[in-house]
């Protein structure tokens, strides 16, 4: 009755994923950012931890929560932007490509940072955003071609 | 790459300020060893010797829920109440307790057991009368024995008609020192 077993008590879960999520958060959003990202995760994992009526794959669940929270905290820089700008050769590749992605719809901009600004595979982005692989692929290509037209 | 303590108790406190957890747990040192101490929303639920943490955080989710976390801060009033207490401080303690893991029965005899005061001595038979079932000594010696609160819910304080110590869930040394402690042992028939 595997699929029945309760999940284990919530710190041996912790236990047992906080270095794989806080792994995953540094690839995703860099050291800074990641720490935010991993209260926010486990946090968010807790709210839903009660009402679990299984422990399968609970890593995979919990990488999910974490690469949502990552999408989210992602967007979350889109939508301010930032006002008093840092000196430019500190900032990392990321945050330049942001900026001239600004004006792509959500999704392309969203695919063409994690695929070039962090260096992401395909796959991870489009777990991240919740799609395929393949449009994954699609939406950050077509950022691209639109930033190309933009810059001609 | 790892958590760093920091992070890690930040996230600990953060869930538990955040009202999230069904159990906190901390480990607490004491004269009589090492000691885990839980608490739920309502109240201090446990206290266990020799703490074998899965075992006892996997009770502890059966009983209450399953997000049990260690967290230092909910434990700190039992913390403090407990030094007090190893410190000759303090003779009653004042917290809330959560006995929802325990059957009616037991809940009865734990409640009686609650007022048996500091540095006196009952005996089974006596807490089974005052619990309305005389005949049921032995039944409140595996209530004692199951004592999910020892020291607060003093179970020591109970010995056998002829003053003999008996038993003690935690071993009997730790009976013993309780006992002389609270300066009780010379009322038994050691």
């Amino acid at each position: 009755m595997a699929l029945m077993r309760m999940p284990p008590p919530f710190e041996t879960f912790y236990e047992e994923n906080r270095d794989a999520v806080l792994r995953e958060l540094r690839r995703l959003l860099g050291a800074q950012a990641a720490e935010d990202a991993y209260q926010e995760t486990f946090l968010r994992a807790l709210r839903a931890y009660g009402k679990l009526r299984h422990s399968d794959n609970l890593r995979a669940w919990v990488l999910t929560i974490a690469r949502r929270v990552a999408v989210d905290q992602l967007r979350r820089r889109e939508t301010s932007p930032p006002v008093a700008e840092p000196a430019v050769d500190k900032r990392p590749a990321y945050a330049e490509l942001g900026e001239l992605a600004t004006e792509l719809p959500r999704k392309e901009r969203a695919a063409v940072v994690l695929r070039y600004g962090y260096d992401l595979s395909y796959a991870t982005i489009g777990a991240a955003l919740g799609s395929s692989e393949e449009a994954a692929r699609q939406a950050a290509s077509s950022g691209v071609r639109r930033l190309r037209r933009r810059m001609q | 790459m790892t958590v760093s303590p920091a992070l890690d108790r930040r996230f600990r406190e953060a869930a538990a300020a955040a009202g999230l957890l069904d159990v906190a747990y901390d480990l607490t040192d004491s004269p009589v060893g090492m000691l885990l101490v839980a608490t739920t929303d309502r109240g201090l639920c446990r206290i266990s010797f020799d703490p074998i943490v899965d075992r006892a955080t996997e009770d502890l989710a059966r009983a209450f829920g399953t997000r049990v976390l260690r967290a230092a801060k909910p434990i700190d009033p039992v913390r403090r109440q407990l030094d007090e207490y190893f410190d000759s401080k303090r003779t009653q303690f004042e917290l809330p307790l959560d006995l929802r893991g325990a059957a009616p029965f037991s809940r009865q005899v734990l409640r009686r057991l609650a007022r048996v005061p500091y540095g006196q001595v009952t005996t089974y038979g006596a807490l089974a009368r005052e619990a309305e079932r005389p005949q049921a000594a032995r039944a409140v010696g595996t209530v004692m024995n199951r004592n999910p609160i020892p020291i607060v819910l003093p179970c020591h304080r109970v010995v056998g008609a002829n003053g003999s110590l008996v038993g003690y869930a935690g071993g009997l040394e730790r009976k013993e020192l309780l006992l002389k402690l609270e300066g009780a042992i010379d009322n038994t028939l050691l």
